[in-house]
């Protein structure tokens, strides 16, 4: 079950928002696509980025990548156990698997996101 | 030694490396080579690789003394033959595809991209501005936003149609005069020739823009169009795939780039001349070049192979290969496409993609059954490449397997889908025949040993 208290691009990073702090990752169908993960390339803290700009890569025994914010904001914390532990993405997506913190430039943003029940018809329209 | 090392870094004992005798040596890199999997043994169907047979008549003429005791550092006047081949080599590529000037130092296809995208960027510079953007098709080989990246450029994105060709409407929107150029791959890597192509390039010409066409794929065109003809003007054309030079292992790579007239004067120096007494020499004034990308001119002993296929097939023979390349992956797309989902309809030209969609309802991937094949002893084909494709198969068979050798594949890739129905598990744990079994490409990926110690 797609968990509902988070929001996803099109390009498969789910979004999950507490106050005005955001934890972004990929989601399970982005991870069974992508295959075993062996690398991921995170940004530094502090760093900004606009709503739909790459903020690192994902590499697997198929391809790298590239991630896409959902939102824009400021990177405040990233995840460091990834580094020795890639393999997490592919365990737990929603949880462990998580990539980066940030800081929400703005709040009102997530219009363009889907809630997960719509994102679960996306990926099935996709199959089909 | 002491006098300019520091004495911690000097070795006070031998190293302990092993002491073998000659035949022991012998045998083990003869054994080696038993395990390995190559050209001289059977079909190697990677897509968008052009695994064709290389022929030995190439290694003979490559042997002769003149070439091999032969040096770019020995005055022109002594090296006049080798001058003569590369410029030789030069006019055949220009003639076949359509353009007006080439440089052979470019080691590889990548190295190639690399060169012609800079060569756009000077381009651009001489006219006052280098432009920001390049754009390139979403079925692009990874290394043409590498290429273009590494040259200052930002990538935008063009989306493929649902015929697998660039979607015209999306790609006029992106044009503009912030764009240097589009590379795009022709015929692209879905095997699709793009039939819009004239119009991509008139697009990108009437905002002053230029067209990289990327070469991967000229084996199936030799003859029958040139890009110079439908507007390209910049191409890196892959002396190992289509003209018969070894990959990888085999040898060195090269890969020469074609231009327009317009960016002649933009070409990595040292060209090939000549002078008014008809003398061939280095010519290395050449005040607008981007400078110089590989010692010398690149790899001699490539350029010599690729012109020994071209002069042994001539032009009729070469246009016999481009249409037996085109008929050898059609076959095989009439003989699989009732088994293994097709992509896209579009026709197929050199090389056919199909996707592992009805085998992966029984939990049956492509690695899968790319692994299988090597059971059955053939080489497995490009597999999710494609990125477009989901479990993309691609399969590139070349002119130089014979009607048997395809069926063999045919009847095996026909097996696995029946293994794959009805005995899953065989497929996917194979390969069962190998000295080593399934190997765990993540654990390999992730925790890396790249460096032998003594136990």
């Amino acid at each position: 079950m797609t968990p509902d208290d988070l929001l996803f691009t099109k390009e498969h990073e789910w979004l999950r928002i507490v106050g005005e702090a955001g934890t972004i990752g990929i989601s399970d169908h982005a991870q069974k696509e992508l295959g075993d993960i062996v690398y991921v390339e995170l940004p530094k803290p502090g760093m900004k980025f606009n709503s739909g700009e790459p903020f690192g890569s994902v590499e697997s025994v198929k391809a790298v990548s590239e991630l896409f914010i959902p939102v824009s904001g400021e990177v405040i914390e990233i995840n460091e156990d990834l580094g020795a532990a890639p393999e997490k993405i592919n365990e737990d997506p929603y949880g462990a698997g998580w990539m980066i913190r940030i800081r929400l430039s703005n709040t009102d943003e997530t219009g363009d996101l889907m809630s997960a029940e719509e994102y679960d018809e996306y990926i099935q329209e996709a199959a089909e | 030694m002491s006098e300019i090392l520091d004495a911690n870094l000097l070795r006070e004992d031998l190293p302990g490396m092993s002491e073998l005798s000659e035949v022991d040596v012998v045998r083990h890199f003869t054994r080696l080579s038993t395990w390995n999997y190559h050209i001289d043994l059977g079909l190697y169907p990677l897509g968008s690789c052009t695994m064709k047979y290389n022929p030995k008549i190439n290694e003979r003429i490559a042997r002769l003394q003149g070439f091999t005791l032969a040096h770019p550092y020995l005055p022109a006047a002594d090296i006049q033959g080798a001058l003569e081949i590369q410029k030789a080599l030069e006019t055949c590529l220009a003639e076949i595809s359509g353009m007006d000037a080439v440089t052979l130092q470019p080691a590889a296809g990548a190295h190639g991209e690399l060169t012609g995208i800079l060569m756009i960027r000077a381009y651009h510079e001489s006219r006052g501005h280098p432009r920001k953007k390049i754009l390139i098709p979403d079925s692009a080989h990874g290394t043409n936003p590498a290429s273009a990246a590494i040259s200052g450029y930002v990538i935008e994105t063009v989306p493929s149609n649902i015929r697998g060709t660039v979607d015209l409407g999306r790609l006029a929107a992106s044009v503009n005069e912030d764009v240097a150029a589009i590379m795009i791959t022709n015929p692209n890597t879905l095997g699709i020739f793009e039939s819009d192509i004239a119009k991509i390039s008139e697009l990108l010409h009437s905002r002053g823009a230029l067209v990289y066409m990327d070469g991967a794929n000229l084996n199936a065109m030799m003859g029958i169009t040139r890009p110079g003809d439908f507007g390209v003007d910049v191409l890196h054309i892959n002396l190992h795939k289509t003209f018969t030079t070894p990959h990888g292992g085999g040898g060195p790579g090269a890969g020469p780039v074609a231009v327009k007239k317009m960016l002649e004067p933009f070409l990595p120096y040292p060209v090939v001349a000549k002078t008014a007494e008809g003398a061939y020499f280095f010519e290395y004034e050449r005040p607008q070049s981007i400078g110089k990308i590989k010692a010398y001119n690149g790899h001699f002993g490539m350029h010599l192979r690729a012109l020994c296929y071209i002069l042994a097939n001539g032009a009729e023979g070469l246009k016999e290969a481009s249409e037996i390349a085109v008929l050898n992956a059609n076959y095989i797309r009439a003989k699989l496409k009732d088994t293994y989902a097709l992509a896209y309809e579009s026709p197929s030209l050199h090389e056919v993609v199909f996707s592992d969609r009805l085998q992966a309802r029984k939990d049956v991937h492509v690695w899968d059954i790319g692994k299988r094949l090597i059971d059955y002893g053939f080489h497995p084909p490009t597999v999710s490449f494609p990125l477009i494709v989901p479990g993309a198969i691609m399969i590139e068979p070349t002119e130089t397997e014979s009607k048997q050798e395809l069926d063999g594949f045919i009847e095996a890739m026909l097996a696995i889908a029946r293994e794959a129905d009805e005995t899953p598990e065989t497929v996917k744990t194979a390969p069962h025949t190998t000295r080593v079994g399934r190997i765990d490409e993540a654990a390999a990926a992730r925790r890396p040993v790249l460096r032998w110690k003594p136990e």
